[in-house]
């Protein structure tokens, strides 16, 4: 029996070499750049994709085949969907598909502004409650106070105290949201402060503000980017129960939440009214909770990349 | 003649504890109570004990990573207890810090080049970019390191060469003194020596003196001057190197050396093995702090406290008896 060898030396008589193994594992290709990023992570993107097409949509909605969103055309009531009438006409004969298209900007516009709002004011008190002692517990007794109310009831009541507008969903939820992101930020940056590496950076003379910005707040980032993707898709559905059940933003204006909030009633003979603005929330919300499930996983540098 | 590098006189670190409703402090850990001692320049001082002994506590006092209790840490002179942040930032470039855990003691975001360039800027140590730049590449000679690794994140090091990153760290403030708490103990024996063979040479290469805190009896063996042990919070015995391995003379230095493994296949081995628990250092015991668990405790043990006093050959012990009685014989 002769076995090839890729060595050329002479193979001393009476020993057999055992044939070379093949590489069992291909070598793994180095992924640089963003698309290697997005091909190492592949949640990211595909929640990224389909997150730009809604923005696109969104900002794009007047070149996309639409109609005026509010105008009215009583003769043409609750059409099924055609090729007239994408997704059909309401009850009020306005086009549905435009109203969706336009809705958009209503939903996401409010689950980018909760999101970056509230991790903004998140991170000033969580900050503040994790360095300075005497300030913790009154901060957090009151964020205990504001999580005790069911965060859309709390919504309904401050809706209830102002005028009806884009601006107060957004407050309102903001306000909703602001204790969840200051507790994450409060407990990260509470064991970040024992890391021995802050005591090294004290050690070698950084004073507190310089610790803060360059030690805590970088490490603070990863988690808190991840908590404003899920604010920002529960957000987008408490928009949708606000204008849902009136009060949210106003029925003027077409958001997801109002069209089905106007299509309930026809629910069961017309249920394409409700279908698509539902499906459009519901699309968007995953698209925003798959981009949160890739960052949690892609943003921790200690991670292993996956093959 | 000069004063010692580090004087420690009497220092106290008391920590309470919070409990119940409105966080009362209902009571104190002490972790360190009353410990003195002194560090010369190019000296290294171990200081041994169990966990929970309050070694850990004495190194982050002598960097004063928080207010100490009671009693003066004194750097060449001049007293940095009671200084205000302002006053002590330049003296902590003459003290660093090397820690344990070479994974939690570098900041994962950061590059290696600007993880040794903080301190040299903290403290104005470079007075141009191309300073600066030729400081760090000189570190990482200094420590063994390839210089095309400073544009790397800790991550992408093993522990070793983590832990050689955080010498260089701390050398990076030309510091007097380095802390070294328990610098080796999450290594692996061969990289243990290695990063103890490089202190030892940065220590003669720059005179350094190392507060070498550890567990780790061989290690300390091979590269102190001199020993501390420490129990509950107290110095019970200090002693150059050969004394304290040779000659023991507290009965828990020396229950201490008998639990060290011998190297050696078959042995004869007759640890001393000690009665019952470490007392809790919120309430620790009246007297000698070992008489609890002391194999040749008498009354007075009990009742009064034994002061670390000097005996021959530059030995300190805290302990009432002049001198051990015979070990017992190895157990048949």
């Amino acid at each position: 029996m002769s076995i090839s060898t890729s060595s050329t030396a002479p193979v001393p008589p009476g020993l057999v070499i055992a044939p070379q193994l093949p590489d069992l594992l291909l070598p793994v290709a180095i992924r640089r750049g963003v698309f290697g990023f997005l091909r190492n992570h592949p949640t990211v993107a595909i929640g990224g994709v389909l997150l730009l097409c809604l923005v696109l949509v969104g900002i794009f909605a007047p070149w996309l085949g639409t109609v005026d969103p509010t105008a009215l055309a009583p003769a043409k009531r609750t059409r099924l969907p055609s090729a007239d009438y994408w997704f059909g006409t309401d009850l009020l004969g306005r086009d549905i598909y435009s109203r969706v298209l336009y809705g958009a900007r209503v939903s996401l516009t409010v689950g980018l502004s909760v999101a970056v709002l509230s991790s903004l004011a998140g991170l000033a008190i969580g900050l503040v409650s994790g360095f300075v002692r005497w300030a913790d517990s009154i901060l957090m007794r009151f964020m205990d106070g504001l999580m005790s109310i069911p965060p859309i009831l709390l919504a309904v009541a401050l809706m209830a105290l102002t005028r009806a507008s884009v601006g107060n969903v957004i407050l309102a939820i903001t306000i909703a949201e602001v204790p969840r992101v200051s507790r994450l930020v409060r407990s990260v940056v509470l064991s970040l402060r024992e890391q021995p590496y802050v005591d090294a950076a004290t050690a070698s003379g950084t004073r507190t503000p310089m610790v803060i910005l360059r030690h805590i707040l970088p490490n603070t980032l990863a988690p808190m980017l991840v908590q404003a993707t899920y604010i920002c898709a529960s957000a987008m559905i408490v928009e949708s129960i606000l204008s849902f059940i009136g009060a949210g933003t106003p029925p003027t204006i077409p958001s997801w939440g109002n069209i089905m909030a106007e299509g309930r009633a026809l629910w069961q003979v017309k249920p394409y009214i409700v279908f698509f603005p539902a499906a459009f929330l519901s699309v968007t919300v995953l698209a925003v909770n798959l981009l949160g499930d890739g960052l949690r996983d892609a943003l921790d540098p200690r991670m292993a990349k996956s093959l | 003649m000069s004063p010692p590098l580090l004087q420690v006189n009497d220092l106290k670190k008391h920590f309470p504890v919070r409990s119940g409703l409105f966080s009362r402090k209902s009571n104190w850990v002490y972790a360190v109570d009353g410990v003195s001692f002194e560090v010369e320049r190019g000296e290294t001082l171990s200081l041994v004990g169990e966990s929970g002994c309050g070694k850990s506590t004495v190194g982050r006092a002598i960097l004063r990573l928080f207010d100490i209790t009671g009693g003066q840490v004194v750097l060449d002179g001049q007293r940095i207890d009671d200084l205000s942040p302002g006053g002590l930032r330049s003296m902590r470039r003459r003290v660093q810090v090397v820690f344990q855990d070479p994974f939690s003691s570098l900041n994962p975001r950061m590059r290696v080049r600007d993880i040794l360039a903080e301190p040299i800027r903290n403290f104005g140590l470079a007075k141009s970019a191309a300073e600066l730049e030729a400081k760090v590449v000189a570190l990482m000679d200094t420590v063994r390191l390839p210089r095309d690794a400073l544009g790397r994140r800790p991550h992408e090091f093993s522990g070793g060469q983590r832990q050689r990153i955080g010498i260089a760290r701390a050398l990076a403030a030309e510091p007097e003194l380095i802390v070294c708490d328990e610098a080796v103990s999450a290594l692996d024996v061969s990289v243990k020596a290695q990063i103890v063979n490089l202190l030892q040479d940065l220590q003669r290469e720059f005179g350094l003196a190392l507060l070498f805190i550890s567990h780790d009896l061989a290690i300390v063996e091979h590269m102190t001057h001199r020993v501390a042990v420490m129990y509950l919070g107290k110095i019970v015995e200090m002693a150059p190197r050969q004394q304290i391995f040779t000659a023991p003379r507290h009965p828990y230095t020396r229950a201490l050396l008998s639990a060290v493994p011998v190297p050696e296949p078959g042995a004869i081995r007759n640890p001393i093995i000690l009665k019952g628990d470490v007392p809790s250092p919120i309430n620790p015991p009246n007297g000698c702090r070992f008489h609890t668990r002391c194999p040749y405790v008498f009354d007075r043990c009990r009742t009064e406290e034994p002061e670390l006093r000097s005996a021959e050959g530059g030995q300190w012990v805290a302990c009432h008896l002049n001198a051990l009685p015979e070990p017992p014989g190895p157990a048949h």
